[in-house]
């Protein structure tokens, strides 16, 4: 019975709109038909639910009982037109009789014909079937979809075999004219599985309304009932057993009482306290008076050597949140700003600096919190050192030098280029008297120029390049050495004092006898004085130097008798010193120290100055020794040039330095001087003035004043005071040649560029 | 039998240094715990003179200490504390896993408690030396104060915090200490003057502010600072209090700081201590009104320092009553704990709306209101007795020691540019000109700043001729001026000028002879001459660029109010 009740539950919950009946049953056919796959049992006992009409109840005692109730009923009731009767009164009266069934099937004929096809119970057999759920079988098809008889005239079959018809159901108009004159049709549903209409009885009706309404459908039962306390949880009075209690559960314990005992003894002995209670206002009046002076210090100990941590950056007009517009980011410096991202420590701040248009729109700064923490970092990890703050300005650190107007006469403005030579003027040499000066370059000419006036005097040809001219230091000879490829020429330059010319001429025109004088093997193996032939003689030659190697350097004694010419290539005979009064020569050198550069004769004193590569040598001619070697530091020395005191050396390399040697000090330069871009190649010392000069590949010259005292206690003042710029550049040559007037404070510079400047 | 060798590393610098392995082992302490102590002791490694030789030959970079150092450390009765806290901790544990609640209780009340008051003294034997390390110790406990009350810091610290730095803001407007104030993009600066040593604090911003959400912060490190650094301020406070004559602690009305409350409360909380801070304290003798006289003493070269020094007394003076007599009234979008610092700290008054925060003073109705400190747009009702100006006034006011004109600074009014007052400008640096008005009062002189306003119009009327002409000396400008004001407008002839013999010759020499002198610096110094020239250079190179932005951005600007002009005109025609 609760499955049936369920059923018809489940099927009737759809109608909502009584009125519209034809709607309703409709729905309910659609209904059933989804239902088709529920259980047979609850398909056929849709009715069974309606027709006993008793209390819904899940019990399976109570239901058995009621089927029983119900065939007692029908027993009692006898025959089927008791039963009709009874139906045909309760169609009128839907009133609360219990036992009449219900749920009225009508059919179109009439209600008579449609209980007559109500199966009377069977009363010989009532015990034949034990369920309740097939008491109302009517139709045989069992739980199948009964659209599969649409097609057909009859719905199925009865008990006896036979095809039930479907009865007829009129058409539309009639239906409908059949629900306006029916009061019932409200409550009237279709049966599928009859094919009949079914009144439902007030009773449905309230329950499928609870059903809606989610009460309990049941519309009787009563959920408020008295509560009946069947299982009391009053004791009784009576114990369960006799048995009577122990004595220790009523006589203290003694273990306890030793306990209690030793607490109240501990507690008499004030061994236990009774805990207090925190007191907060301890907390706040913790602090006094710590520092009884502002700046005594007690002696306490401390950590050793302690150093304050520096204080914290103070922040600059770019952190304001209201910058001066010139602070404020422009898009290229915030791009910067972003490229950074990779190692921010770069950036000039670690914020954008950035206008807020009021303070209220200034919102927290993001990386407080990092930068308080690294500020602690700092202070706990950093390693700390006390460090010297300079406090001086750079200019403190340039040494003051007297001013160039107190150091003067110098030269300082070029007042005269000469110009005639068509190559590089590799070298120049002044005469004695300082009236004129000859001039060797590379488009193998020599020529005489009188410095007053600036004119040419003479020109001589020679077939080479020439690479160094040396006037003759002795007034009383006019002889020009010059150097070309292997040979020395020694030319009578034929200007000057007449007298002169013409005593120089006789001396040279004969060659002295060499009696008794062998020429050792190993300086006829390099040299050969060879007279000038007729032509020569007339053009100036005097006498011709050949030597085994090309010859780049000769140098004058200061007596004028003595010369020597160097050949780098000539190993340990690329030095020899020549006499000219005897014309003889020798190799003062048996070992080769180097590549030579140059060599110079101290002006006062036996000494010869030997430049190779790096060092310079100074050798005693008399005592044939080396006396000193000086360390120049530098890769590759161009020239050399001595003070006329004869204490002081200047040394030029081609790595820019200037080195000031002075001899009574030491081997090591006495000042190293960087002035020029590029390698030096000439150096020189004015012979009266303290003044020296340097002339360099980068086309400049160097004027430096260089004092030197006589006082032995007193270095050397060196002050470089004018830099004489002119010559142009030519295939990475600028100066070549730099010399002084003998008398003059003027300054000779010869170039790259063809040229000859006087600076004056 | 010859000397016995000397071992390498057994005198001298090898024995004065130890690294931290070494100190960890030697003091049998965790690193946490020696950390800790470091932080506490204010122990520091050391950058030895010679690193090769202090790590004994070793080439890799370590942290090392004192050796005197560290066995200073090993006499600290802290390390028995960490010990027994370490003890306290086990215990606990244990007793919380057993679920002993008895014995958890009982561990509660006698857990082992630090006292750092020996430290301070320790490390700071003078009052003065404690000031001197106040920067550090002011900000971090300010920014602890404005921390949300989480689980990475102890509640009853924050408290703490906020308590004692309200106590010495207190102590700040008692007397009257504040020397210059800025506000930065990353919170505000306050420089205070204590016993003649400068302070400066720098407390954040509060909008948005989220700090414990930092990941790359540790707090438990910044929390063994601010231990010491509670305790520290602790004592300064009551020195300071009572150095002018105060009672430490302060009763302040309206503050109850409890000490393990809710988050909810803080704000709450927050508020009573801004409340605080305009109730002046109660002094425990009533001062003597006394006025300082510097005493001269006739000195042959220092006449313009004295001169210097007294105008510097007089304009801090100035400044201890810069907002006497002046009432001030806060809008409630106005940060309020700084504003009301700020004006109680110059001997000002000030209030705000009662019915949204506790401890105003008087109403927004009051007539004697003087100004009326306000950071938004627009405001409805205005009353005609008092200025509505924003918030930098103040803050500009204090920075130039006297009451700038309120004109720059009205509501919705576009403010003139906040400068840094730390800024010490080295010969050769870029100075805005703001700072050099700042610089110009400061040497006592006076400039009139209407004036100035005249020759900007005149400048914007004229073209670059009467700028070149400022350029040379001011008093000849005055009668160029009257001049060029009568000829304004239209094309005109300019008077030739007499062209000055160049001496650029001159220079040259000199400059020639500069630069031998370059050359002749012994090698010694030279590479330190090259640095530090570079470093001029840069900053040289610096100012021009900053000096050329500015003149651009001016020239700008005045193009854009030109065009305004002209649209205003054509729209009246």
């Amino acid at each position: 019975m609760a499955t049936a009740s369920k059923s018809s539950k489940r099927r009737l919950e759809i109608v909502e709109n009584n009125e519209n009946s034809a709607e309703v049953d409709d729905i309910i056919e659609a209904q059933v038909s989804d239902n088709a796959d529920d259980s047979t049992d609850e398909e056929s006992s849709e009715y069974s639910g309606l027709e006993d009409d008793e209390e819904d109840d899940s019990d399976d005692e109570e239901d058995n009982s009621d089927w029983e109730e119900g065939s007692d009923e029908d027993e009692e009731e006898g025959d089927e037109v008791h039963n009709m009767s009874t139906n045909e009164d309760s169609e009128d009266d839907t009133a609360d009789d219990k036992v009449v069934p219900t749920a009225v099937p009508i059919t179109q004929d009439g209600p008579s014909t449609s209980t007559a096809q109500l199966p009377a119970p069977p009363v010989e057999d009532e015990y034949a079937y034990d369920s309740s759920d097939e008491e109302d079988l009517r139709n045989t098809v069992g739980n199948i979809p009964m659209n599969w008889y649409d097609d057909y005239p009859h719905i199925g079959y009865d008990l006896e075999g036979k095809a039930i018809l479907k009865p007829k159901r009129g058409d539309e108009i009639d239906n409908f004219l059949r629900k306006m004159e029916n009061p019932e049709s409200w409550r009237t549903v279709y049966d599928p599985q009859t094919g009949q209409d079914v009144i439902l009885s007030n009773e449905d009706v309230d329950l499928i309304k609870n059903v809606m309404g989610s009460r309990i459908p049941d519309g009787s039962y009563n959920p408020y009932e008295p509560w009946v306390d069947w299982f009391t949880n009053e004791v009784m009075e009576t114990p369960v057993t006799g048995r009577p209690e122990h004595k220790r559960s009523f006589i203290p314990s003694r273990v306890e009482a030793i306990k209690v005992g030793r607490m109240v003894h501990a507690i008499k002995m004030g061994w236990i306290k009774p805990r207090v209670a925190k007191d907060t206002s301890v907390e706040r009046h913790k602090y006094y008076l710590l520092w009884n002076a502002d700046d005594k210090s007690e002696d306490v100990r401390r950590i050793e050597n302690p150093i304050p941590a520096p204080k914290p950056r103070l922040p600059g007009h770019a952190e304001s949140y209201n910058p001066p517009p010139e602070y404020t980011f422009s898009e290229r410096e915030i791009n910067q700003w972003n490229r950074l991202a990779e190692t921010p420590y770069q950036r000039k701040f670690p914020f954008i600096p950035k206008r807020f248009s009021s303070l209220r729109a200034v919102p927290a700064y993001d990386r407080f919190a990092r930068e308080r923490f690294v500020r602690c970092l700092d202070l706990y990890l950093c390693p700390r050192a006390k460090k010297m703050r300079l406090t001086i300005q750079p200019e403190d650190l340039v040494p003051q030098l007297p001013k160039p107007r107190d150091l003067q006469p110098f030269p300082t403005v070029c007042s005269m280029i000469f110009k005639g030579h068509k190559g590089l003027v590799r070298t120049i040499s002044h005469d004695p008297s300082g009236q004129f000066f000859i001039s060797g370059s590379d488009d193998q000419t020599l020529k005489v120029w009188e410095i007053a006036t600036g004119r040419c005097f003479k020109t001589f040809e020679v077939k080479g390049t020439v690479r160094c001219v040396s006037w003759c230091p002795n007034a009383s000879i006019a002889l020009v050495a010059a150097a070309v490829d292997n040979n020395v020429y020694l030319i009578n330059p034929g200007v000057g004092d007449r007298l002169v010319q013409a005593k120089t001429d006789e001396i040279l025109k004969e060659m002295p006898a060499q009696t008794d004088y062998l020429i050792p093997q190993r300086v006829r193996a390099v040299l050969t004085w060879n007279e000038p032939d007729k032509a020569q003689w007339d053009s100036g030659f005097r006498v011709t130097l050949t030597h085994f190697k090309a010859v780049k350097h000769v140098a004058w004694h200061s007596k004028g008798d003595y010369f020597s010419s160097v050949m780098p290539e000539g190993d340990n005979r690329s030095v020899l010193i020549h006499q000219l009064s005897r014309r003889r020569s020798q190799l003062p050198f048996s070992k080769s120290k180097g590549l030579v550069q140059c060599t110079l004769f101290h002006p006062l004193r036996p000494y010869l100055f030997v430049a190779t590569q790096r060092h310079v040598r100074v050798y005693n001619l008399l005592k044939q020794e080396l006396t000193k070697k000086l360390m120049t530091g530098a890769k590759w020395i161009s020239s050399i040039a001595v003070h006329p005191g004869g204490d002081n050396i200047l040394v030029g390399t081609h790595d820019r330095r200037l080195c000031w040697f002075d001899l009574d000090l030491s081997t090591k330069p006495y000042q190293a001087l960087r002035h020029h871009g590029q390698g030096i190649r000439a150096v020189a010392y004015h012979k009266r003035y303290p003044l020296f000069a340097s002339g360099s590949d980068d086309c400049s010259a160097i004027v430096s004043h260089g004092m030197v005292y006589n006082d032995l206690l007193k270095n050397p003042t060196i002050v470089p005071l004018k830099k004489l710029r002119g010559h142009a550049k030519f295939d990475d040559f600028g100066v070549f040649d730099v010399l002084f007037h003998p008398t003059q404070p003027w300054l000779f510079t010869s170039g790259a560029d063809a040229t000859i400047r006087l600076y004056t | 039998m010859g000397a016995r060798m000397k071992k390498k590393y057994e005198a001298g610098e090898a024995t004065k240094y130890i690294t931290r392995a070494q100190a960890l082992k030697k003091l049998q302490l965790n690193l946490k715990d020696f950390r800790r102590l470091c932080i506490l002791k204010g122990v520091y490694p050391r950058e030895p003179n010679n690193r090769k030789k202090a790590q004994k030959g070793k080439l890799d970079k370590k942290t090392l200490y004192y050796v005197k150092d560290i066995r200073f450390l090993s006499h600290e009765p802290l390390i028995w504390k960490f010990r027994d806290f370490k003890i306290f901790m086990r215990k606990m544990k244990t007793a919380m896993e057993k679920g002993d609640k008895e014995t958890v209780a009982r561990l509660k009340d006698n857990k082992p408690s630090m006292k750092l008051d020996h430290l301070v003294k320790e490390r700071y034997p003078s009052f003065l030396d404690a000031l001197n390390d106040l920067d550090d110790c002011l900000t971090l406990c300010f920014f602890y104060s404005t921390l949300p009350r989480d689980t990475k810091v102890p509640a009853n610290l924050i408290s703490l915090c906020r308590r004692l730095t309200v106590e010495f803001l207190h102590y700040v407007i008692a007397a009257k200490a504040l020397r210059k104030v800025f506000i930065s993009v990353k919170g505000i600066y306050y420089q205070v003057e204590i016993k003649g040593q400068p302070v400066t604090i720098l407390i954040n911003h509060l909008r948005g502010f989220k700090p414990t959400t930092a990941s790359d912060v540790d707090y438990r490190i910044m929390t063994n600072f601010v231990d010491f650094y509670t305790s520290m301020l602790g004592f300064i406070n009551f020195r300071l209090y009572h150095s002018i004559n105060l009672q430490y602690p302060p009763k302040l009305p309206g503050i109850n700081i409890n000490e393990n409350a809710a988050d909810e409360d803080a704000t709450e909380e927050y508020n009573e201590l801004v409340a605080a801070l305009n109730t002046s304290l109660v002094a425990n003798v009533p001062e003597a009104e006394e006025e300082l006289q510097i005493d001269e003493f006739p000195s042959a070269d220092g006449q313009d320092k004295l001169d210097e020094a007294k105008r510097e007394a007089e304009a801090i003076e100035r400044l201890k009553s810069l907002f006497k007599g002046l009432k001030f009234f806060i809008s409630r979008e106005v940060p309020r704990e700084s504003v009301v610092f700020v004006i109680r700290a110059c001997d000002g008054e000030a209030s705000w709306d009662s019915s949204i925060f506790a401890g105003a003073t008087y109403d927004e109705t009051d007539e004697s209101i003087t100004h009326q400190i306000i950071d938004r747009p627009s405001v409805e009702k205005q009353y005609l007795s008092r200025y509505y100006i924003q918030p930098q006034w103040l803050f500009d006011c204090i920075n130039f020691r006297r009451l700038l004109p309120v004109e720059d600074y009205f509501i919705g009014a576009n403010l003139p540019p906040h400068i840094s007052p730390f800024v010490t400008e080295r010969l050769g640096d870029y100075i805005p000109p703001e700072r050099q008005v700042l610089l110009a009062l400061e040497r006592g002189e006076t400039l009139p700043a209407e004036e100035e306003e005249e020759e900007e119009e005149e400048e914007e009327s004229e073209d670059d001729s009467s700028e070149e002409e400022e350029d040379s000396k001011p008093k000849k400008n005055e009668t160029t001026k009257s001049q060029v004001v009568k000829e304004k407008k239209g094309m005109k002839v300019m008077r030739g000028r007499v062209e000055m013999p160049d001496i650029k010759g001159m220079d040259e020499e000199e400059k020639e002879h500069y630069k031998f002198r370059e050359l002749m610096i012994r090698n010694k110094d030279k590479r330190l001459y090259r640095s530090m020239m570079k470093n001029r250079k840069s900053r040289e190179r610096e100012a021009k660029r900053l000096e050329n932005k500015r003149k651009f951005h001016e020239k700008e600007e005045k193009a854009l109010k030109k065009n305004t002009q002209i649209k205003k005109i054509k729209k009246d025609a």
